[in-house]
């Protein structure tokens, strides 16, 4: 068996590398040329489902905006499919890849586009709530944090096997909030590093 | 195949909070992290085609009109699971400082100058044998601000995904024999001292080109392995 590669910082300058079409203007001479491998917005042509939108502000323990985070988040298709295999036969949603990438703007802001994801398969049998799983890399983390996404509007939230791991004073940092009157939806999902509220992290 | 992931090797890793470094003690989670079961969620994760690179996007060398000023290296090796098995056709993403130490970004007010020639990202899909290779300049060492006369070690950062979101992997490949090693709280944070060496390159010398290049060999090992008899339960 070997021993796996330790994790180091993604440090304050991957910009042109990552997330070269971010939201800061990191370029010192206008913008990165460096084509975008993975961005923002998930919708593919093929993509069935409810179109949504998802913004969050990322804060340290002081309260302060991350404007050098990156956030990446893996999800299902809304028929709850992920697509972990290549070769399948071709479907609905075939395009759709589940996977993002937002830089943070000057003031800690992420955010997606992309389509509400269906309900995926989880342990003992019984189906998880619709969900994201997120992945918070910055200066500062020497190695990335996970949480989760789950959305306001879901009955299923309840009975959620991993949700229900969590004490329930803490859960409400998992939720993101459907914004009244937005077309597309838009859920509010604040990230908080460190802190009274800190949101709940995932030792995985 | 589906591959188990043991959280005892993330061991290996640094700690979240590690205050030498001085931008951890803000930006790492005071409250406990919460123990979950792997899920789909969890044990699946991004796929990427040959079409997610373009031809010459691992050559660092020849992204513009002239060629960088620096030393020209290869920089080479296989990503594998932790059952050494080749971890194919996962992507590769690399970002770098400049021959000087100087990063295409307004933050870094290092005063070097920056290369015309040199943007110094890249990026690559593993073979089927999980073997990558880039040809860049090396990097230089750079100063910053986490304490009197603090300089980083020369290093290229890389992203690797790997067969799931859990074996997501984002770290700095070092040099061989660098002598700021021991001033460094990032190269330090990662508690044992043969994991730290796991971030350190070779020089291979087998494989530089002669007139051309020197090369370096790193090889990257992701989270995962076959679940062994021995662990299952059922046995």
């Amino acid at each position: 068996m070997s021993d796996i590669t330790p994790s180091q910082t993604v440090g304050p300058f991957f910009a042109y590398g990552l997330t070269p079409k971010g939201r800061c203007e990191w370029a010192p001479n206008g913008s990165y040329s460096w084509k975008e491998t993975v961005g923002d917005n998930l919708i593919t042509p093929d993509a069935t489902g409810q179109k949504i939108h998802i913004e969050g502000r990322i804060t340290d323990g002081d309260g302060v905006q991350i404007n050098d985070a990156m956030i990446e988040i893996w999800q299902a298709d809304s028929q709850g499919r992920y697509l972990h295999a290549r070769g399948e036969q071709p479907r609905p949603n075939a395009k759709f890849t589940g996977f993002g990438r937002s830089a943070t703007d000057k003031n800690g802001v992420f955010g997606f586009d992309t389509v509400k994801p269906g309900a995926v398969a989880g342990p003992n049998g019984k189906s998880q709530a619709p969900h994201i799983v997120v992945c918070i890399f910055s200066r500062g983390m020497l190695r990335q944090i996970y949480t989760r996404l789950y959305f306001s509007d879901e009955a299923a939230n309840a009975t959620d096997s991993i949700l229900n791991l969590v004490p329930a004073d803490r859960r409400g940092t998992l939720i993101a909030h459907k914004e009244a009157g937005t077309e597309p939806s838009c859920y509010r999902f604040d990230i908080h590093v460190q802190g009274d509220n800190e949101t709940v992290f995932f030792d995985i | 195949m589906s591959l188990i992931y043991p959280k005892e090797s993330l061991n290996a890793y640094p700690k979240h909070l590690s205050p030498e470094y001085k931008s951890t003690v803000k930006r790492s989670p005071s409250k406990p992290l919460i123990i979950v079961p792997h899920t789909l969620s969890e044990l699946t994760g991004p796929v990427f085609g040959h079409d997610a690179v373009q031809d010459g996007d691992a050559d660092l060398t020849k992204q513009h009109k002239g060629e960088p000023l620096g030393e020209r290296i290869i920089v080479h090796g296989h990503v594998y699971d932790e059952d050494k098995r080749p971890v194919a056709d996962t992507l590769v993403e690399i970002w770098q400082a400049n021959a000087c130490g100087r990063y295409v970004h307004i933050v870094d007010q290092h005063p070097a100058p920056l290369d015309p020639n040199f943007t110094g990202t890249g990026r690559t899909i593993t073979d089927k044998n999980g073997y990558y290779k880039f040809i860049t300049v090396k990097p230089g060492a750079y100063p910053w601000g986490n304490h009197h006369n603090a300089w980083r070690p020369n290093h290229i950062h890389f992203s690797v995904f790997g067969q799931s979101f859990l074996t997501r992997l984002v770290t700095q490949m070092y040099f061989p024999g660098d002598y700021l090693f021991p001033y460094d709280p990032i190269f330090n944070s990662v508690p044992d001292e043969k994991a730290r060496l796991r971030m350190v390159s070779t020089f291979d010398l087998e494989n530089t080109i002669p007139d051309w290049a020197l090369c370096f060999r790193w090889d990257i090992v992701l989270r995962g392995r076959e679940q062994t008899p021995l662990d299952n339960d059922e046995h």
